[in-house]
């Protein structure tokens, strides 16, 4: 098999006396999207935070087992560094507070040192890529006005600026209205022929429309991961097929 | 239904009354100040020292000094308190010592600033050996004002929303550079407020510097940091109460009054004007 992009292996992770995930082993592969569906406190979000180490930020969490990013366990290498290879998009937009342009070249002239134009070449390379660049007339308006819809894809647009191998998207529809949320989810089908992508999603025809796996989590523990059809059409457990049905969650 | 409009009127007119007391209170305060005060503001007032047994001339180095000591005490207090909160607020772990230090800064915030003042005189004047100076002064103020530049700066990083420091974390930024890119600029008007409050009570401020640097008279600007100063709250207390023609010097200790309310005043309007512009950006 080749090499997984990323992978936990026997994961528990506690928010102080909370045992949040239970033993999670999951292999995620590149240049696919793989979805984490289940209930809401399931950990799905944990998970994923998981992979970018966003639970240092919490004194209360402690991780036992390992999270590894192309083979390499991932507290090996600074946390800054890491983030820059598995950028992440969160649940409600959040761009700072600035221009449209120094939202999506802050991850950039973070790590790199670049020319003026080569910073404006990339900038707009990623505005490009997430469809927004021809909505933005003027990229030194301030992020703040755009509609919550732009203002999510300006967030992958951010993310993507900076190259990363892996994106991790935290529910990244939820706060969105229909037509932002099909706009985000033509995004997401494009950005996986150059990126992993795993997406956190409550909604289980967004998991159907968009992944290529799909992993069922529930009380912590990933209860089922296959491929995205056969998850939905004869999940093998049935903890997994009560929730498809709806009978719970 | 009559008893209950009756309880009704009753409650708005007592809230009323009390509006339009203190409302009143502040008027007549201001408007004796200006009727007073306004009448002695010329040229020489601001750029001529006192003359004649402080009778005539104005008050230039009386307002150097206050803008001194102000200076310093803002140099002092400043960078320190900022520092403190960022630590408090963004570094330290939610513990017991951490809790109890905030605690402790917040009750230093309440402490009479007469005890700044015999702290000031005891620590910078005689320990340190500053003497009565502008130094000590500058310092001893900035002690004082300390707490509120901790207190409001933290309150200002608080308000940033974590998203903003997730955000920037996840884009591969180490704390430093959250800290500095992101969650400082977005706090820094509240941190200004803070900033303006502290100072205007600094200016204002007159029991920690007679302990530790003001004098009634001098005839020269103070040239360095360890000479003495004159200051606008003991110019006027010394003009009301000790000077020895107190009928003659009341429109100077006036005029004074509405300078130094002016000067609080300005420094109070850029502090509301950077709340507004805080509110007014952040949607």
């Amino acid at each position: 098999m080749s090499q997984m992009k990323l992978e936990a292996k026997g994961l528990d992770l506690f928010f102080g006396a909370k045992h949040v995930l239970k033993k999670v082993s999951i292999r995620i592969p590149d240049k696919q999207v793989t979805a984490l569906i289940g209930p809401s406190g399931c950990g799905k979000s944990t998970l994923l935070r998981c992979f970018n180490r966003m639970h240092d930020l919490n004194p209360m969490a402690k991780l036992k087992g390992d999270v590894l990013f192309e083979g390499q366990d991932i507290h090996l290498s600074k946390a800054a560094e890491l983030r820059q290879k598995v950028g992440m998009v969160f649940q409600k937009p959040n761009p700072f507070p600035q221009s449209i342009f120094d939202n999506v070249a802050y991850g950039l002239r973070l790590s790199q040192k670049l020319t003026k134009s080569e910073l404006e070449y990339k900038v707009k390379a990623a505005l490009s890529q997430a469809h927004l660049i021809d909505e933005l007339p003027d990229l030194k308006a301030s992020a703040m006005e755009l509609s919550g819809g732009q203002q999510q894809r300006l967030c992958i647009a951010r993310a993507v600026a900076v190259s990363p191998s892996v994106l991790l998207m935290d529910e990244p529809c939820s706060a969105l209205d229909p037509i932002s949320t099909r706009k985000v989810e033509e995004l997401v089908l494009q950005l996986k022929s150059d990126y992993c992508v795993v997406i956190v999603t409550h909604n289980m025809q967004q998991a159907k429309r968009v992944s290529d796996l799909t992993a069922f989590m529930y009380m912590g523990e990933l209860i089922e991961f296959s491929e995205t059809r056969q998850l939905f059409d004869k999940a093998s457990h049935e903890l997994t097929r009560n929730y498809l049905e709806g009978s719970f969650g | 239904m009559m008893n209950r409009n009756w309880y009704s009127n009753l409650g708005f007119g007592s809230l009323y009354l009390s509006t339009f007391l203190v409302v009143g209170f502040i008027a007549v305060i201001l408007w004796d100040l200006i009727y007073k005060g306004a009448p002695s503001w010329n040229w020489t007032f601001f750029s001529e020292g006192p003359q004649e047994g402080m009778t005539k001339g104005g008050i230039f180095p009386v307002i150097v000094g206050t803008f001194y000591v102000t200076l310093i005490s803002t140099i002092a207090s400043l960078p320190l308190g900022i520092g403190t909160a960022i630590y408090l607020q963004e570094y330290a772990p939610d513990n017991l010592l951490t809790r109890l230090i905030r605690s402790s800064i917040r009750n230093l915030a309440g402490v009479p600033s007469v005890i700044f003042g015999l702290f000031g005189l005891v620590l910078f004047v005689q320990h340190m050996q500053m003497g009565t100076s502008l130094l000590a002064s500058g310092l001893t103020l900035g002690l004082l004002t300390l707490p509120t530049v901790v207190a409001s700066t933290e309150e200002a990083l608080r308000n940033v929303p974590q998203s903003y420091r997730e955000g920037a974390l996840a884009l591969g930024a180490t704390q430093w550079e959250v800290i500095w890119h992101q969650v400082l600029p977005a706090a820094s008007s509240g941190i200004w407020t803070g900033a303006m409050l502290a100072i205007s009570r600094a200016a204002g401020e007159t029991a920690p510097i007679l302990f530790t640097g003001v004098t009634f008279y001098q005839r020269f600007l103070p040239q360095s940091l360890f000479h003495e100063f004159m200051a606008m709250p003991y110019h006027i207390f010394i003009l009301s109460t000790q000077h020895h023609a107190i009928e003659i010097v009341t429109p100077i200790a006036y005029g004074t009054a509405l300078l130094l309310l002016v000067q609080i005043l300005i420094l109070q309007m850029i502090a509301f004007y950077l709340r507004y512009k805080q509110t007014s950006t952040r949607r």
